[in-house]
């Protein structure tokens, strides 16, 4: 199954429906990429509410879709790891590195909107 | 004095286990008789050993007493459940008052010898019977000794694994000061199992919370080495993959130059010096202000 990716604004918002497979996940990273520039979009939001595993290609898949965005001129924010994954993620040593995590979707675009008012992608 | 054996052989077995039940009647029977005067041999030994010294003698007097019934009453019957149940309950009236596992052993294992000498006295005459008493009694007792000991080791046991879970419970609470601000006091070592605890409580706290800044106070941990401190930093981890900022504060001059010795690298980590510190950083991440509107002077 796509993972539907909805248009809000300038905003980008991925949201996952159910446990995906490597080859969705590129499917996702790929669409995220070419929708991100059709709409010429500042930040993309993934929500991983109903996640709950998060392996390590998922975690370098998602680094990856930060840094093409950023490369396209977007800032990406992860939302929703719940809090047993992200205990799981730090014991198995798995880092989403520099990208922005918050907790659910309101916080992500709060997140978001913070960050693109300072200019696009300069760190604070 | 009754000689049993020496009646109708059956067969080999049942004439070898009618004569221990009926020497086990017998030695009863000679127990019973001399409990007074056996009670208190028992009693001088344990106090000239140096045993239960944290016990008066007229409460080592009563539980001899009540030892000794039932130790009689475990040979008659050949049931060791009324003694265990006698032992746990009595193990939690005396742990509490520093009684030693060597010094409960100690003073079963006295019982066992003096019970065992008065036999010696009395069979002295016939070595042949006094054989089959002691083959009678020795694995009774030794099966007593034995309820006894494992029954004090588990009882103090349970009360260990208690006195943790207690332990645990109170020292990680997870307390909300502002809308979005967690502080999360902690008090005593970290072994991996508390960390993982702290941390999950910390996540599951973030999430009913709402909370965007952590504070995380570790005044009260007395050593830090590198182990808590990787525990540190997966928790620090962890809530930013959640959404949120930790401060650590309340690393002392001693800790502080401690991990820098041993090279841990905490530099991903937000410090501060105190808890008032990392209140008034967390506040100000929020974008708090708080200020003293007029001197305390409506105080007594």
């Amino acid at each position: 199954m796509r993972v539907p990716i909805l248009k809000q604004g300038d905003y980008l918002i991925a949201s996952i429906q159910s446990a995906l497979s490597d080859q969705e996940l590129m499917q996702l990273r790929d669409d995220l990429a070419e929708q991100a520039g059709r709409f010429r979009s500042r930040g993309i939001i993934i929500d991983v509410t109903v996640l709950d595993v998060m392996d390590s290609f998922a975690c370098r898949t998602l680094r990856s879709i930060a840094h093409i965005l950023r490369l396209r001129g977007a800032q990406t924010a992860i939302v929703g790891i719940q809090p047993e994954v992200a205990f799981a993620m730090v014991q198995l040593g798995l880092a989403l590195g520099e990208v922005q995590t918050a907790l659910d979707l309101e916080e992500g675009l709060a997140l978001l909107s913070r960050r693109t008012e300072r200019g696009s992608g300069s760190e604070k | 004095m009754a000689r049993i054996n020496k009646s109708t052989p059956n067969t080999v077995t049942e004439t070898s286990l009618e004569s221990t039940a009926a020497l086990l009647r017998e030695l009863v029977a000679h127990l019973r008789e001399n409990r007074t005067q056996l009670r208190e041999e028992w009693v001088r030994r344990i106090t000239e050993s140096k045993l239960l010294t944290a016990m008066t003698r007229e409460e080592i007097f009563a539980e001899a007493t009540s030892v000794y019934d039932n130790y009689v009453a475990v040979l008659e019957s050949g049931s060791v459940e009324a003694l265990q149940a006698y032992a746990r309950d009595l193990s939690e009236r005396i742990i509490p008052r520093g009684v030693e596992t060597h010094e409960v052993v100690g003073i079963v294992l006295l019982l066992r010898d003096v019970l065992a000498r008065s036999l010696f006295k009395k069979y002295q005459s016939d070595f042949g019977l006094l054989n089959r008493v002691l083959d009678a009694y020795e694995p009774a007792a030794n099966r007593i000794a034995n309820t006894v000991a494992v029954s004090f080791v588990q009882e103090r046991e349970r009360i260990i694994r208690q006195q943790q879970e207690a332990i645990r419970e109170l020292s990680t609470p997870v307390l909300q000061v502002r809308e979005r601000l967690l502080i999360l006091p902690i008090i005593g070592v970290i072994d991996p199992q508390r960390a993982r605890q702290v941390t999950e409580q910390l996540l599951r706290g973030i999430r009913a919370n709402r909370a965007k800044v952590v504070v995380i106070d570790i005044t009260g941990v007395p050593a830090v080495d590198s182990t808590v401190a990787n525990h540190l930093v997966q928790t620090v981890d962890a809530s930013r993959l959640m959404g949120a900022t930790v401060i650590v504060t309340g690393l002392s001059s001693e800790i502080a130059q401690t991990l820098v010795t041993i090279g841990v690298d905490l530099s991903k980590m937000k410090t501060v010096g105190d808890l008032q510190g990392g209140i008034e950083e967390a506040e100000r991440l929020l974008g708090y202000k708080v200020m003293l509107e007029q001197t305390a002077e409506k105080l007594p």
